[in-house]
Parts: structure tokens; C-alpha cells; sequence
């Protein structure tokens, strides 16, 4: 291999007009040419193109080609295609080199055709250069183990452990609350066609206890994940219940007899529920808990309970599992308006957040569907929702919740006036984001009841004696200042990342967006993929949603990781960080500088070395610039090889 | 020295991580947002294996000016990798006085990758502060 004589083949692309309409792509295959080591060049018309893609096959067979330069447009979309098209005729996939002198030349110089050109040329004279220096590189592969984790049972989680689960795979459903369901369990209704939320979501919840694949592993949180793709080692934590989850039934006895009542978080503080409780009535599992914190150890829960299940001496248990693939399905939480007292929230009693609003409005919530102000349990005549709190605002989150609260506002609104026609509502928008199938029915449903829209942000809360509240808003569509009084506000709070979704963002090493969610591989052609491989994010997680969304990445997260279960296998990309044992001096600098804990030191005293877990890393080259000794090398971003762009950039005037 | 005129164009190196920066380069082709010929872009995987050899060898290569460029703080794809780039940086601005070198002809800033407007403010504002100050006195004769 090492004497192997070098022969490059160097393909232009004019990419119909888009680069040879800017750049003499002629000059730049002339040019080519004359370089080093350059056998072979040819200009395609498109060059990713099928026939494209012949010429480049055609050229390798028949000028013995062992390095193929294509100067065209991005490799971070088209690498993949050329590297395949290499590799089908024996060209080694990683002695492929990619030139683009569409994005960096003949897009944003389309008026300087001389200099397009003249970078055009130094970028390929760069490229063969660099290319001369590739090396050969093998995917190795490890395998994937069979069993699935799912983070979050909410509808986005349950979606993706019932898929896994129907195609055979066996599931770990970690969920940190002590029941299954998510917040979809708390809303009323869900827009745009207004179904009861419970009695859909219900179904669901039961389809995943029943499904024999899916272990449920209610109040329980994922505390460590180690290892790599295909091998993750989970740590899960079983939070106490204080009860044998194996003999409770689920009957409610110890609820019926516990005298402590505390806010309940199900109906978002509105209402009771006790210091042992069964979370909601169609909870999943459905096995009470208690709440250590306000238990006060009378032990009437212990005398009630006819199956003898209660045990006050529980810990925390960990388990240890090993999985193969990675849903994260965290979800998200509702802004607080508290902290800042959003319009009012927190000072005046009758502003209320959607959440509050969705559980007065449910039937089994709190006022027994009753929507009532919280001063005087009065049920309102005049009711006014605010958009975008918290939302679209530079003091809070610069965001669209996705039209979520837009939704939220125009079903809810919708549907207290069905309850009670004789109800007035304004809603006070910037703008109505309904944008998908079926929002705009609903807008135009609610507009037809006699919902007010009124455009323009709220810009002052004044609280009355009679604890109405008057909206001092500017109807810009009209132009004209309007104070209207309402006797209850509701905020329609976007959405914002969780604890969960930090927490995850750590545990699992996965990047966060500027609004703190995590980020995706691609935001289009990789929407539930992760930048740490066989780890995919499903719903809110990953930014604002509604349900429908989120059911759907849900599923496509099974999708995704299917495919590495049922090959079996995962490929590990070539770039990664490899060590020279004879120049190491093992200080451990590496092992501090990589963020993935691909390096350990290992032996004692005299055997001391460091290996390379080669399958965690990830390719970035950090430890490399980090390594004092030289004796890490990036394969692929091999120092000469990037030197050797640099030595090109410039050139003597007329030749070498 | 080269000759320095009207049309003088400098020659600038500019180091890329492939998530944001790279993408925003992309970005700007995308939108077609227009700046001079002056950067010739290579790739790394992270602005973390930013070795200050690269920056150091482009400079006495007879490069005018030098951007490295990666994800936002808090964004990289590696975790930190951003991060370990600007102590890099600091220790570079140092080394580049050393070489005498102004301190304008190298900079490190963050374009992530839907910032193709800010990539090609970037090229052009850069492009106009090495122009000022002129071609490189390290440039060997002869070169282009």
C-alpha cells in the first residue's frame, strides 16, 4: 500500500448553470491538471447525478484511479453519495475528497467570475494536495444489544416503547412520575378536533401495560448512562414508594384514610389530594405512593391497607441495564409566569396559566368541570386569554411554542363558550399560528361562536375591588387603545426545556439549542437523530410541540433505531482518534480533554497505557491539539493532511 | 512585498467546524449572500482540533489573515469543544505579535450554521480590516 503509486482523478461539476454559469469550470479542469499526481479530469454536467455518477465510476476503471476529488457543492450533504459511488468500484470510501466550489465560490461571488474562478482553482489545488495524503480506512462495527430504553412515558414515549414493543424488542419504560401519561393525561381536551384528551391517551396507556415487551418502570429516573452505541450500560434509580407495588391493588383504601391533604400536582395545585395517593384515576400503573415529605407517620395507611402493602422502611433501589438503543422522551414544562409576575400571575388571584385552566375545565378535575376564578369560586362571565406569555417576548424566550398556545387559547375558549353560551372571551394575540391541518377549522370554529380576537399584546393588568381585571391593550388592526375587563385572565404559556431535558443533555452528552432544548442531528433530514449515535430524541424534548408531532417522532424514533437492531450491528465512522503506544507518554492530558471518555489509563506502575475505546469517540480531534507528545492522530484530519491544505492555500505566481 | 493597490485582495485562511461554521458557510451559498474571494475555507471536524501549528504554518505560508470559527458557547457538537478553542486563542494572539503580526490578522468567532448572513458580514468585515493593514509582511516574494 505504502509505495502505491498515487493516481487522482479530479470530476467538476457545473452543476447545471448554478456553477457554471459563475465559474470557468473549464479553467479549473484545465488547471487540475497540471497538478501533482493528477491522472484523470472531467467536467459532468451534474455530477451527483446517475450519469454523473457513471463518469466518475467509468473514470476510476479506466485510469486506474485510487484517490477521486469532486469539486461541486457541500460535503455535509452529498459525502455520503460519493463515497458510496468510490467504494462500489474499490475506491477506498476515506480517499475520496470533496471540493465545494458551489457554496464557497459561485453562489456568493456571482458577480466576480475571476475570482470565483481563481478560488476555485486554489480550493482544488487544496483538495489534491490534501488528497494525495488520504489514507485508506475500514468501518469496524460493534454490535447492537437487543433491548430498548425508553426515557419519558409520555404520549411520545409511549408511542415509541408500543412500537419497539410490536416489533419484538424488549422495552424499558423509565418514567419519573409515578404514573405513565405525561401532561397529555392533564389536559381536557386536545385541539384541533377537541377530543377528550383522557379518554384517547387512556387506551393508550393501557395498550402499554398490556404489551408483554414493555417493562414499566414507573417513578424511577435514570441517574448514569455508560458505554456506546449498541452497548449502553443505564443506571436507573426506583424512587420509593413506600408500598410492595406487587401486592397493592390500586384500591384507594390508604387514600380514603390518610388525613394529610396537599395541593395536588396532577390538577396543577388547584384541589387536594393526600400524603398516600393514587396519582389520577386512570393511572398506570395503578398502585398508590407516598409522599415521605408530608407523610406524618400515623400510619392510618398502614391500618387501611387490607393487602398489607405498605413498607416505610423502603430505599431507593438502582438497577443496571443494558440496552442497545436510546429514546429520549423527556418532555418539557409550561413557562412559569410566576418568577416575574407575568401579567399579573402571582399577584392578582384571577390569572390564571392554561394548565390551570385545562384541569377547572376537566371534568374530573378539581371543580368537576366547573370553571370557577380562584378569589371567590365564582364561575366567569367575561373571560380574556393572553398569547405568547412567555413566548416571542426578548425578556423571556425569544421562541414560538409552535402555535401550541395559540391552539390552547382558541380551544379553550371555544370551548367554555359551548359549555356556557352565555360566556363572553377575548383572546389578545399577536399573531394565530394555525398552521396545521385542521387549525385553521378551529380558528375559524371559535370565530364563529363569538370568540373576540383582539390583535395586540397586553400591556398592563389592573386588578378591581371585585377581583375583575382590566386589560389595557392596543388593537392594532384598528389602531385604537381598548381597557377591557375580564373576570378571569388566562395565560397561554409557551413551553420551555425541563429538568429532564437537562439532565439528559448531560447524562447522555447531547448539545442544546440557543432556546435549551436539545438539538437535533439535522433539523430536517435527521429530525430525531442525535449527534450521539443509537441515541434518539422523540416530542418536546427537542423543542415545542403539539401531540400529534409528537405521537409521530415518537414512532420515528423506533424507526430509526430499528435499524440498527435488526441489523444487529452499528458501523463506527473512520475518523476517529487513534494512539502511537511508542511516543505515548501516557501524562493523561487526552483522558481530561475528551468530552466522551474514550481514553483510560490502564495497567500499573511500568505497564501503564492508555487505551482507546475507540467506539465512543466521536471524531472531533480535540485530544489530538491536546496531546503534547504528538501521539494522537485524527484518522482522516491527520495533521500532514490538514497542513497540507494550509501549504496550499498560497502558491508562487506562475506555477509551484 | 506585494504590491499594494486598489485591487489588492488578501488571501485569507479560514478554519471551519463542520456543524455550524462549515454550515454556515453552506448557508450563505444557500442565500446567495455575496462577499469578496478572499477565504479559502478548510474544514475540521471541531473548532477544538484547531491546532495553533495550523494557524501558525498559514502565517508564515504568507497568509494575510487567519478566522477560525466554530459553534456558538454552548452549542458545539462536541460538548465543549468551542471552549477549549479560545484558550487556544488567546495563547495565538500572543504567538502572533511575537511573529510580528498585528493583532487584527487573526480572529476567532462563532457562525453557527443557519447564520449565513452573519458568515458572509464575517468574510467581508475581516476581508475590509486586513486590507488596511495590508499584506502580509511574512508573505514570501512571488507569492500569490
Amino acid at each position: 500500500m505504502e509505495n502505491e503509486e498515487i493516481r487522482i482523478g479530479v470530476f467538476v461539476c457545473e452543476c447545471g448553470v448554478n456553477i457554471g454559469g459563475y465559474v470557468d469550470v473549464q479553467a479549473v479542469a484545465d488547471y487540475a491538471l497540471t497538478l501533482p499526481d493528477v491522472e484523470y479530469v472531467k467536467i459532468n454536467k451534474f455530477t451527483c447525478a446517475d450519469s454523473g455518477q457513471a463518469e466518475i465510476q467509468i473514470g476510476i476503471k479506466e485510469h486506474n484511479l485510487n484517490r477521486v476529488i469532486v469539486a461541486a457543492c457541500t460535503p455535509r450533504t452529498h459525502e455520503p453519495t460519493f463515497r458510496a459511488c468510490c467504494k462500489e468500484v474499490g475506491v477506498n470510501p476515506y480517499q475520496f475528497e470533496f471540493v465545494n466550489i458551489r457554496d464557497q465560490c459561485s453562489w456568493i461571488h456571482m458577480w466576480d467570475r475571476e475570482g470565483a474562478t481563481a478560488k476555485a482553482k486554489d480550493l482544488v489545488r487544496m483538495g489534491v494536495a490534501r488528497a494525495r495524503l488520504l489514507e485508506p480506512l475500514e468501518e469496524s462495527s460493534v454490535p447492537v444489544d437487543q433491548n430498548v430504553l425508553v426515557i419519558g412515558a409520555g404520549v411520545a414515549g409511549m408511542q415509541a416503547a408500543i412500537d419497539f414493543g410490536d416489533m419484538g424488542y424488549n422495552v424499558y419504560l423509565v418514567e419519573k412520575e409515578p404514573s405513565i401519561g405525561g401532561r397529555m393525561a392533564r389536559f381536557d381536551k386536545v385541539f384541533p378536533t377537541n377530543d377528550c384528551s383522557i379518554c384517547i391517551l387512556g387506551p393508550k396507556m393501557v395498550e402499554v401495560a398490556r404489551n408483554k415487551n414493555i417493562n414499566i418502570m414507573s417513578y424511577a429516573e435514570v441517574t448514569d448512562v455508560d458505554g456506546f452505541v449498541g452497548n449502553f450500560e443505564v443506571t436507573v434509580m426506583h424512587k420509593p414508594r413506600y408500598l410492595d407495588t406487587s401486592i397493592c391493588t390500586g384500591c384507594g383504601a390508604c387514600q380514603e384514610a390518610c388525613p394529610v391533604e396537599v395541593p395536588s400536582e396532577f390538577n396543577e395545585n388547584f384541589g387536594i389530594r393526600k400524603a398516600i395517593y393514587i396519582p389520577f384515576p386512570q393511572a398506570v400503573p395503578m398502585r398508590a405512593v407516598l409522599d415521605k415529605e408530608n407523610c406524618i407517620g400515623c400510619k392510618a395507611c398502614e391500618k387501611a391497607c387490607e393487602a398489607g402493602a405498605i413498607r416505610y422502611d423502603q430505599e431507593p433501589i438502582y438497577e443496571k441495564l443494558k440496552v442497545g438503543v436510546i429514546t429520549v422522551a423527556v418532555g418539557m414544562d409550561a413557562f412559569d409566569p410566576l418568577p416575574h409576575n407575568n401579567y399579573g400571575y402571582g399577584l392578582y388571584d384571577n390569572v390564571i396559566t392554561t394548565m390551570e385552566f385545562e384541569r377547572l375545565l376537566n371534568a374530573a378535575g378539581p371543580t368537576g368541570g366547573h370553571v370557577v376564578r380562584p378569589s371567590d369560586a365564582v364561575e366567569p362571565i367575561t373571560v380574556g386569554f393572553i398569547n405568547c406569555v412567555g413566548s416571542r417576548d426578548v425578556n423571556e424566550n425569544i421562541y414560538c411554542s409552535g402555535g401550541v398556545c395559540c391552539m390552547f387559547s382558541i380551544k379553550n375558549a371555544q370551548l367554555l363558550k359551548e359549555k356556557r353560551p352565555e360566556t363572553n372571551h377575548y383572546v389578545f394575540y399577536m399573531d394565530i399560528r394555525a398552521t396545521m391541518r385542521g387549525f385553521e377549522e378551529a380558528y375559524n370554529r371559535a370565530r364563529d361562536l363569538g370568540v373576540k380576537f383582539i390583535r395586540g399584546k397586553p400591556v398592563e393588568i389592573t386588578e378591581m375591588e371585585n377581583g375583575n381585571l382590566v386589560v389595557r391593550v392596543e388593537d392594532t388592526l384598528k389602531g385604537e387603545i381598548m381597557n377591557v375587563e375580564v373576570d378571569l385572565l388566562v395565560l397561554g404559556t409557551g413551553l420551555v426545556p425541563n429538568q429532564g431535558v437537562r439532565d439528559m443533555g448531560s447524562i447522555l452528552k447531547l448539545p442544546r439549542s440557543t432556546d435549551n432544548f436539545l438539538t437535533e442531528l439535522h433539523p430536517k433530514l435527521a429530525p430525531v437523530d442525535t449527534t450521539t449515535d443509537g441515541v434518539f430524541v422523540a416530542g418536546c424534548a427537542a423543542g415545542p410541540r403539539d401531540v400529534a408531532y409528537s405521537t409521530a417522532h415518537g414512532s420515528a424514533t423506533a424507526g430509526r433505531a430499528t435499524r440498527l437492531l435488526s441489523v444487529g450491528s452499528a458501523p463506527i465512522m473512520g475518523i476517529t482518534a487513534r494512539i502511537n503506544e511508542d511516543t505515548c507518554v501516557v501524562c493523561g492530558v487526552c483522558v481530561d480533554k475528551c468530552p466522551y471518555g474514550v481514553f483510560e489509563i490502564v495497567g500499573t506502575n511500568g505497564d501503564r497505557r492508555v487505551n482507546v475505546v475507540e467506539a465512543l469517540c466521536k471524531g472531533c480531534g480535540t485530544c489530538v491539539t491536546a496531546c503534547p507528545t504528538g501521539a494522537l492522530e485524527q484518522s482522516h484530519f491527520k495533521n500532514d493532511q490538514i497542513l497540507a491544505q494550509v501549504k496550499n492555500v498560497l502558491v508562487y505566481e506562475g506555477g509551484e | 512585498m506585494a504590491e499594494v493597490t486598489e485591487e489588492w485582495q488578501p488571501k485569507i485562511v479560514m478554519f471551519c467546524c463542520n456543524w455550524c461554521s462549515y454550515g454556515g458557510a453552506d448557508s450563505a451559498g444557500m442565500g446567495r449572500f455575496q462577499q469578496p474571494p478572499t477565504v479559502r475555507v478548510i474544514r475540521v471536524m471541531c473548532s477544538g482540533r484547531m491546532d495553533p501549528v495550523f494557524i501558525l504554518n498559514a502565517f508564515l505560508e504568507g497568509a494575510d489573515g487567519v478566522i477560525f470559527s466554530g459553534c456558538h458557547i454552548g452549542d458545539c457538537h462536541y460538548v465543549n469543544g468551542n471552549y477549549k478553542a479560545t484558550v487556544k486563542y488567546k495563547f495565538l494572539k500572543a504567538m502572533v505579535n511575537e511573529l510580528g503580526l498585528e493583532d487584527e490578522r487573526l480572529k476567532l468567532d462563532w457562525i453557527s450554521a443557519s447564520e449565513g448572513e452573519r458568515y458572509a458580514e464575517v468574510v467581508t468585515e475581516f476581508t475590509e480590516q486586513i486590507k488596511k493593514v495590508g499584506p502580509s509582511p511574512l508573505k514570501p516574494e512571488g507569492v500569490i
